[in-house]
């Protein structure tokens, strides 16, 4: 056996946007363990349900992250929805839906250009984020903010958006539809970025499975988990099927990011043709009394917003199971047995956010 | 229209052979999650098959010791490291124990402490 050394990675570290920090026990250039430290930026947002009330703590369940903010707000407010039992107008719910694919939008064109970057692509990792620019456009057009959204509410939606913009968005969407498909050509077809992707950090769907992983990690290992499927928001009334691949590698769970921005351009055309006029909000009185694990599909996969009230205005507790999180046992398992020089390659596939997983 | 969750209270000698049981059956391990109540902390359970879930309860003490389900589900270690930190529920045999250090606070066991206990009706 060669003698074993342990190499730091992180918490910075070029290819990291955030702090994670991997101690790798090495024979040669092979790892043969890796121990993950989080807790870096944990900022212990779930206890503040006891100083803000259920009302006003959807800004503070949009700050978990800055990337899938507003998946976190329709999540949690989806979650008191159900305990309140709100049937929320249909037209909200069709805005929900428009919105959180738009975020999935920027959050998969965010990480292509963070990846193509890594490895040194700049070319796409301009255009991805030139793209992105019409995305966060769009959301800061319809709701006043490119990042943090706050147009989410228990009962609806804050803003509506008119016919005339919702033309004008899907005229935009089918423009960047060309657009991605060359990004994406030149992306997943390049001779270099198979050889350094296909391969590499192969995660077995019964892995997969049995550790936890969500999202694109789970779909590239051939697990069609998709939280949507469930139907939430207006889901239940679009048709898609969710993109699955089978290799388990890297370059799989890069097509799934890069395929799935076709689907989210789908789903939105589907609900800008769909939207039924009438109120985007309702009134809302009393309080949450009951408990409900709230699910939705974040870019990086499923988020749980466990919601505890009993009746008052403070929540008893906000649990929040971000889908990072989850993705670290396999990370780990996908990391034991590569080369060192995969190592950022692989962590940077499962498309990291530290930022959601520690809260 | 609300899915029907129900959560399954059960005992802390039970949660290992559920956690098994669960795996046996074909269920992902979703998360592990604790609550404070009053003096106790309640600690589920969350499953999923099919988008289906199950959930168990298990109602304890911060004193008390609690069975690791990571010889059932490796992944299990972050949640169980996580209750640790944040709660100072001790977790018996976690595959991958931090003792302690997963997670960097300020003060030791921050959630075991509740800033208000209820807010205005």
């Amino acid at each position: 056996m060669s003698k074993q050394i342990t190499i730091p990675f992180g918490p910075q570290h070029p290819v990291l946007p955030e702090p994670l920090h991997l101690d790798l026990v090495l024979e040669d250039e092979k790892v043969v363990d890796v121990i993950p430290t989080i807790g870096y930026v944990h900022r212990g947002l779930e206890k503040l349900v006891e100083k803000r009330e259920y009302t006003e703590y959807v800004f503070i369940a949009e700050r978990i992250c800055g990337i899938c903010s507003f998946i976190h707000s329709q999540t949690y407010v989806q979650g008191i929805e159900q305990i309140m039992g709100l049937e929320v107008p249909e037209r909200a719910q069709y805005l929900r839906t428009i919105w959180g694919e738009y975020s999935r939008l920027h959050s998969h064109l965010l990480w292509l250009g963070l990846f193509a970057d890594s490895m040194g692509f700049e070319s796409v990792f301009m255009n991805a984020w030139r793209l992105r620019e019409h995305i966060l456009d769009d959301l800061e057009a319809t709701t006043g903010g490119r990042v943090i959204q706050g147009v989410c509410k228990v009962g609806g939606v804050r803003k509506d958006i008119t016919p005339e913009k919702l033309d004008e968005m899907l005229k935009g969407l089918k423009s960047m539809e060309h657009e991605l498909t060359d990004l994406n050509n030149v992306f997943l077809h390049d001779s270099s970025m198979k050889h350094r992707l296909k391969g590499v950090g192969v995660l077995s769907k019964e892995d997969a499975y049995y550790l936890g992983a969500v999202g694109p990690t789970a779909r590239g290992s051939s697990l069609a988990i998709d939280i949507r499927e469930t139907g939430y928001g207006a889901l239940g009334k679009i048709n898609f099927k969710p993109v699955v691949e089978h290799d388990g590698d890297c370059y799989a769970r890069c097509a799934i990011r890069a395929k799935e921005m076709f689907t989210s351009i789908d789903i939105i055309e589907q609900c800008i043709k769909k939207i039924p006029d009438g109120p985007v909000d309702m009134k809302v009185t009393g309080a949450p009394n009951g408990e409900y694990f709230s699910r939705t599909e974040q870019p990086r996969g499923e988020v749980i917003h466990y919601i505890k009230g009993n009746g008052k205005k403070n929540l008893v507790r906000h649990r929040v199971r971000t889908p990072t999180f989850t993705n670290i046992p396999p990370l780990v398992t996908l990391l034991k047995g590569c080369e060192l020089a995969d190592v950022p390659v692989i962590v940077l596939s499962i498309d990291p956010c530290i930022g959601c997983a520690e809260r | 229209m609300m899915e029907l969750q129900t959560i399954t209270p059960i005992s802390v000698g039970e949660v290992v052979a559920k956690a098994e049981q669960a795996k046996k059956d074909g269920n992902r391990l979703v998360q592990i999650g604790c609550t404070k109540i009053e003096d106790d902390f309640e600690i589920i359970y969350v499953y999923d098959k099919d988008y289906k879930l199950t959930s168990y309860r298990i109602t304890v003490k911060q004193d008390d010791e609690i069975p690791s389900i990571s010889g059932a589900y490796f992944g299990a270690f972050v949640y169980e490291n996580e209750i640790h930190d944040l709660y100072g529920i001790h977790v018996k045999g976690i595959n991958i124990d931090f003792k302690g250090t997963f997670y960097k606070t300020a003060i030791k066991h921050p959630f075991s402490v509740t800033i208000t206990k209820e807010g205005d009706a």
